[in-house]
């Protein structure tokens, strides 16, 4: 359900690097991405792709050692290079982050009605007591029982899928335009995250809310996104519709993603999973090839002279950075 | 919470009781007798005999302790061989010189420490973190005495900043009273101020690059929230920790603090009760101090579960 309209998040050609002891890494190289009013959007990759640098990014919120260039605007406003104060009244009240541990990613020392108000006293100018009485709609709004008793409560004191739940009360106490969900379910037990990501979609229906979700696991890619950006060594490599994706990969690392999950019925048996070979490589510099070349087994002398274009590979907004994009039913070509 | 406390108190006083046995004991062990020092030139067996007799030390041992115990238990901790003076009216003037030196010492180290460790961790890898840990460990590895003769000499003989020796009661004279504590004080405080300060810094490093750090931070907190309310908040329980620990050092540390700068504390009421063998002054300070350290211990003990909820003093699991 893209909906129509100026997109209230864009990021244009946005690349992230660090220097380190033995050189410069790079971690996310010419991401562009738009996040439209509404629009849930998963960002998919493994470990070490650059999703989750990608994510701090928008707000600023990598170490201060990082060289980002390119361009994040929020309604047009530049975010990449603007002043740090400025970048503080953006966070939390524009756009809000959830992080994927909710133990330590709340403070243990401070009780969780407390650290939701914390964030109406900066931003809302309220005073304690006012943010308190908001604190509890805001745990009844993200479905926590009996919120006024647990308002009072420490993080040690709830399970983790009610952490999860106040991290997410704490994210949307702004109303901001903008969530980022960083893995916000992968350190829970699956019913528990099937909850969570209903709060998720009923914040977008309830609050428009626009949601960029970044993940590994592709099963919560298909129950929430509308649009999925697959990423590989710091690059975009696919950007589909949800359904086009899972039902026409293009590029041949996200076919290999996706013969690499479980389906009911096509590994019964003695079938194995399919893997993946090689690993993701840490690169020093963005070479002008192809990243994937060396695992995918389609890769000839083009894609190890030449990056591929983000390219149209039909259907709407289907593109993908593949010289040989899969054709027809790549699920079975692959295997 | 009355049921922790209950179980405490009772530990508090087996403790106590042991160290009473051990501090008797141990006296007594010392060589050297009482009655030698406080005969004088007159040292004939008749002389010797009488002053025993009068201070009960021709009794057994056994007999000794009983008595000391029962007068104990009444609040009479005996009378001075060497002065006469009753010890507890020796108490209530040496206490609150070295209560006054110790709480001011642990408050002025808290103060540096705290400060220093926190602008270590924040300021990392910048001349401000070179400046604290070189001040750090100075501080660590100058011997308090030495640093005490050092700042009598050039902050009192030769600039009269501060009085080089003696003590004026606080309630006689408050100012003059913290202008003759002050410098003992910042000297007692330096090696904690230390240990503070780099137990802060470690803590503080731990705690700014934790998870709820970055929550603080992308929820738009100004670095001063951010810093003070989450992590220098979540830090203060391994200060907490040090500062208990360093307490026994503390107590020692007062003992030489007042000999060298005169006060007429605690401290000086120990030595000069141990060149004496003033067996009942010894064995008052020695149990004044456990009992001090036994309550210093609880305290920090409660302080922890008010700095963390986590830690909950009744041992129910959360």
């Amino acid at each position: 359900m893209t909906t129509a309209g100026a997109p209230v998040l864009e990021i244009r050609d946005l690349s992230v690097s660090f220097p380190t002891e033995t050189g410069t890494v790079s971690a996310v190289d010419g991401v562009s991405l738009d996040l439209a009013p509404g629009e849930i959007v998963g960002m998919v990759g493994e470990s070490g792709c650059g999703k989750s640098v990608t994510a701090m990014s928008i707000a600023g919120l990598l170490p201060g050692s990082a060289r980002v260039t390119g361009s994040v605007r929020l309604d047009g406003t530049q975010l990449i290079g603007a002043r740090e104060a400025a970048l503080r009244r953006v966070r939390g009240r524009e756009i809000a982050y959830i992080f994927q541990e909710p133990m330590t990613s709340l403070n243990p020392v401070l009780t969780v009605g407390r650290q939701i108000g914390e964030v109406l006293q900066v931003h809302e100018r309220m005073s304690r007591r006012a943010s308190r009485a908001r604190a509890v709609e805001l745990l009844t709004l993200v479905g926590i029982p009996s919120a006024a008793q647990r308002v009072d409560t420490y993080p040690h004191q709830l399970s983790g899928g009610m952490r999860q739940r106040v991290m997410i009360a704490m994210a949307v106490a702004c109303g901001p335009k903008v969530l980022v969900a960083d893995e916000p379910t992968t350190a829970l037990d699956v019913t528990v995250q099937a909850g969570i990501l209903q709060v998720l979609r009923n914040l977008r229906d309830q609050l428009g809310t626009s949601v960029l979700i970044i993940t590994h696991d592709l099963g919560v890619i298909a129950d929430i996104a509308d649009r999925v950006v697959v990423m590989y060594a710091g690059r975009v490599a696919e950007r589909a519709p949800v359904d086009d994706l899972f039902a026409h990969p293009r590029h041949r690392y996200t076919a290999g993603l996706l013969s690499a999950s479980p389906q009911p019925g096509r590994h019964a048996g003695t079938d194995r999973l399919t893997e993946i070979p090689g690993l993701v490589p840490v690169l020093a510099s963005q070479p002008d090839a192809c990243t994937f070349a060396d695992r995918c087994p389609a890769a000839d002398e083009r894609c190890r002279t030449a990056a591929p274009p983000l390219a149209g590979v039909g259907g709407t907004d289907h593109v993908a950075a593949c010289w040989h994009p899969c054709e027809t039913a790549p699920q079975e070509a692959n295997r | 919470m009355a049921r922790y406390l209950l179980t405490r108190a009772w530990q508090s006083a087996v403790t106590l009781l042991l160290s009473t046995i051990v501090v008797f004991v141990g006296v007594r062990a010392l060589p050297g007798d009482p009655a030698l020092a406080l005969a004088g030139e007159d040292r004939s067996p008749e002389a010797l005999e009488a002053i025993r007799r009068h201070y009960g030390l021709d009794q057994p041992l056994p007999v000794q302790f009983a008595q000391y115990v029962e007068r104990m238990a009444q609040g009479d901790f005996g009378v001075s061989i060497r002065t006469g003076t009753p010890v507890s009216s020796m108490l209530t003037t040496a206490l609150p010189v070295t209560v006054e030196l110790s709480v001011l010492a642990i408050l002025i180290a808290s103060a540096l420490g705290v400060g220093a460790g926190v602008l270590a961790a924040v300021r990392r890898g910048r001349p401000a973190e070179w400046l604290a840990n070189g001040l750090a460990l100075i501080g660590l590895s100058v011997p308090h005495f030495w640093l005490g003769l050092l700042a009598i000499l050039y902050l009192s003989v030769a600039t009269g900043l501060f009085p080089a020796s003696g003590f004026v009661p606080i309630l006689e004279d408050p100012v003059d009273n913290l202008h003759h504590i002050v410098l003992p004080a910042v000297i007692l405080g330096t090696g904690l101020a230390a240990i503070i300060m780099r137990q802060t810094r470690s803590a503080m490093l731990d705690s700014l690059s934790s998870d709820y750090v970055r929550t603080a931070k992308a929820k738009g907190l100004r670095p001063r929230a951010v810093i003070t309310r989450h992590a220098l908040r979540n830090s203060l329980i391994v200060v907490v920790t040090v500062v208990g620990l360093q307490l026994g050092g503390l107590i020692s540390g007062a003992v030489v603090t007042e000999q060298i700068f005169g006060l007429p504390g605690f401290g000086k009421m120990t030595i000069d009760a141990v060149f004496q063998r003033d067996y009942p002054v010894i064995q008052a300070v020695v149990l004044l101090t456990a009992a001090a350290y036994i309550v210093i211990n609880l305290f920090v003990d409660l302080l922890y579960s008010v700095i963390d909820p986590r830690i909950r003093v009744t041992g129910d699991p959360a």
